[in-house]
C-alpha cells in the first residue's frame, strides 16, 4: 500500500490524462480545467511545508551558531513583515502600501543586483574557462565576443557589418543549435515521464 | 508614489543602501551583505505566500468551497493537507498519495503538450520547402545544423565516417550557440549592472540636488 498504490494513482491519472489531450469534447475540456485546478490545489496547500522548512532550519541554525542569529533574524523579520503587510488584498496589492513598497524598494533591487553580480563572475569565470586552446573553444569565444559587440556603440560601418553577423548568427547557427537542444531536451523529457507514468522510475517517492 | 518626495527618498535610500551591501560581496563575503542576502529570503518568501495565497488559495480553495459551493474542490485540497504528512516521520508515506495525484496529471498533460511543442512543432519548423534565394541557402544551412547537431547527440552507432564528419559539423553549430547564447546572457546581466548604477547615481543627485 505504501509504495504500490502511489504507483497505481500514477499511472490512472497519467493515463487519463494523456487521453484527454485527444478527446475534443465539453467534458474532456472540464475534466482538464479541473485537473489543473486539482494540481494547483495540491501546491498551495504543500507550502505550509516548505515554510515551516525553512523556520525550522533558520531557527535550528540560530541555536546552533550563535553568529549567525542576526541572520536568522533578518528572514524571519522579512518574512513576517511580509505576511502582516499584505494580510488584506487591499494592502496586498495597493501602489503606496507597504507590501508594495517593500516589493519594489527591497525584493526588486536586491534581485537585479544579485543578478548584476553574475557579470562579474561570468566574466571572471570565462576568462580562466574559455581560453582558445582549441579550435571549438575559439569558435565559442569568438561568437560570444562578435554577439556582445552588439551591445557597444561602434562606428559606421562597422556596427552595420557586426548587426549583420550578430542576425546571421542568431538566426542560422544559434537557431540550428537550439532547434537541436529543444528537439533533445524533449525527446529525453518526454522518455523520463513516460517512465513516471509506467512506474518504472519512482524517485519522486523518496526513501522507505 | 512620487521618487522625490520625502518618503520616495527614503524607499529609494534603502534600496541604495541594500543595492550596495550586495556590491560589497565583490570586495568579500562580509556580515552586511549576508545580513541583506537572508533579509531578502524572508521578504521572497513572505510576497510568494501571499501572492499564492490570493492567486491559488483565494481563487481555488475558498471562494470554490465556501462562496460558490463547488464541494468537488473538497477532494485536492484534502489530498493537499496530505503533504502535511511529509512532516511526520512515522506518518510521511501518506503524503506520496496526494504526491501521486500531483506528479500522475503533471506529466499526463506534460507528454502530449511536449511532444507537440517540443517535438513536432520544432520539426514542422525545420523541414519545409529550400527555395533556390538567400534565405532559402540559409534555410538550409539550418536544416544541415539541426541534423548534425541531432547527430552528435546519437551515441548507438562510434562517430566515424559519415556519422563523425556530421557530429563534428554538428559540435561546431553547437558552440557557437553557446557561445551566442553566453554573449546574450552577459549582456543581459551587464544591461542589469548598468541599470542598478544608474539607480545610483540617480539617487545620488536628487539626494545632492534637494531631493529631501
Amino acid at each position: 500500500m505504501k509504495r504500490q498504490l502511489p504507483i497505481i494513482l500514477v499511472f490512472i491519472c497519467g493515463i487519463t490524462m494523456v487521453i484527454q489531450f485527444f478527446v475534443p469534447h465539453e467534458y474532456s475540456e472540464d475534466l482538464f480545467q479541473y485537473a489543473n485546478d486539482f494540481v494547483i490545489v495540491i501546491g498551495i496547500l504543500a507550502l505550509p511545508v516548505g515554510i515551516y522548512s525553512l523556520m525550522t532550519q533558520t531557527v535550528r541554525k540560530a541555536r546552533r551558531e550563535p553568529k549567525e542569529r542576526l541572520y536568522s533574524l533578518a528572514t524571519i523579520a522579512g518574512f513576517l513583515v511580509m505576511i502582516i503587510a499584505g494580510s488584506r488584498r487591499e494592502w496586498f496589492t495597493g501602489a503606496t502600501s507597504l507590501s508594495s513598497n517593500m516589493f519594489n524598494y527591497v525584493l526588486v533591487p536586491a534581485q537585479a543586483t544579485l543578478f548584476s553580480m553574475l557579470a562579474f563572475y561570468i566574466a571572471s569565470a570565462a576568462y580562466r574557462a574559455f581560453r582558445a586552446r582549441t579550435l571549438l573553444a575559439a569558435l565559442l569565444l569568438l561568437t560570444a565576443f562578435v554577439v556582445m559587440l552588439r551591445m557597444i556603440p561602434l562606428p559606421e560601418p562597422l556596427s552595420t557589418w557586426n548587426n549583420d553577423v550578430v542576425r546571421w548568427i542568431l538566426e542560422v547557427p544559434n537557431m540550428a543549435a537550439k532547434r537541436a537542444i529543444i528537439i533533445g531536451v524533449g525527446l529525453g523529457a518526454v522518455t523520463y515521464s513516460i517512465k513516471i507514468v509506467l512506474g518504472i522510475e519512482r524517485s519522486y517517492m523518496g526513501g522507505d | 508614489m512620487d521618487p522625490t518626495s520625502a518618503w520616495g527618498m527614503v524607499w529609494r535610500g534603502i534600496a541604495a543602501l541594500i543595492t550596495l551591501a550586495i556590491f560589497s560581496f565583490l570586495w568579500r563575503d562580509n556580515p552586511v551583505y549576508k545580513f541583506i542576502e537572508r533579509l531578502w529570503v524572508g521578504v521572497v518568501t513572505g510576497y510568494w505566500t501571499m501572492l499564492l495565497y490570493y492567486t491559488s488559495f483565494t481563487d481555488k480553495v475558498r471562494v470554490p468551497i465556501f462562496e460558490e459551493g463547488q464541494w468537488w474542490y473538497i477532494f485536492p485540497s484534502l489530498l493537499g493537507v496530505l503533504m502535511w504528512f511529509r512532516l511526520s516521520k512515522k506518518y510521511g508515506y501518506v503524503s506520496r498519495y496526494a504526491l501521486a495525484f500531483y506528479i500522475g496529471i503533471s506529466t499526463g498533460v506534460f507528454i502530449p503538450l511536449t511532444i507537440k511543442t517540443s517535438i513536432l512543432y520544432q520539426v514542422q519548423g525545420t523541414i519545409r520547402a529550400i527555395d533556390p534565394t538567400w534565405t532559402g541557402i540559409m534555410f538550409g544551412i539550418a536544416f544541415l545544423g539541426i541534423l548534425c547537431s541531432l547527430s552528435y547527440f546519437f551515441f548507438s552507432k562510434e562517430h566515424t565516417g559519415v556519422l563523425g564528419v556530421s557530429s563534428k559539423i554538428g559540435i561546431y553549430t553547437l558552440m557557437i550557440g553557446f557561445g551566442a547564447g553566453f554573449g546574450l546572457t552577459v549582456m543581459g546581466r551587464v544591461a542589469l549592472l548598468v541599470q542598478r548604477v544608474i539607480f545610483l547615481r540617480d539617487y545620488g543627485i536628487d539626494l545632492l540636488g534637494g531631493g529631501l
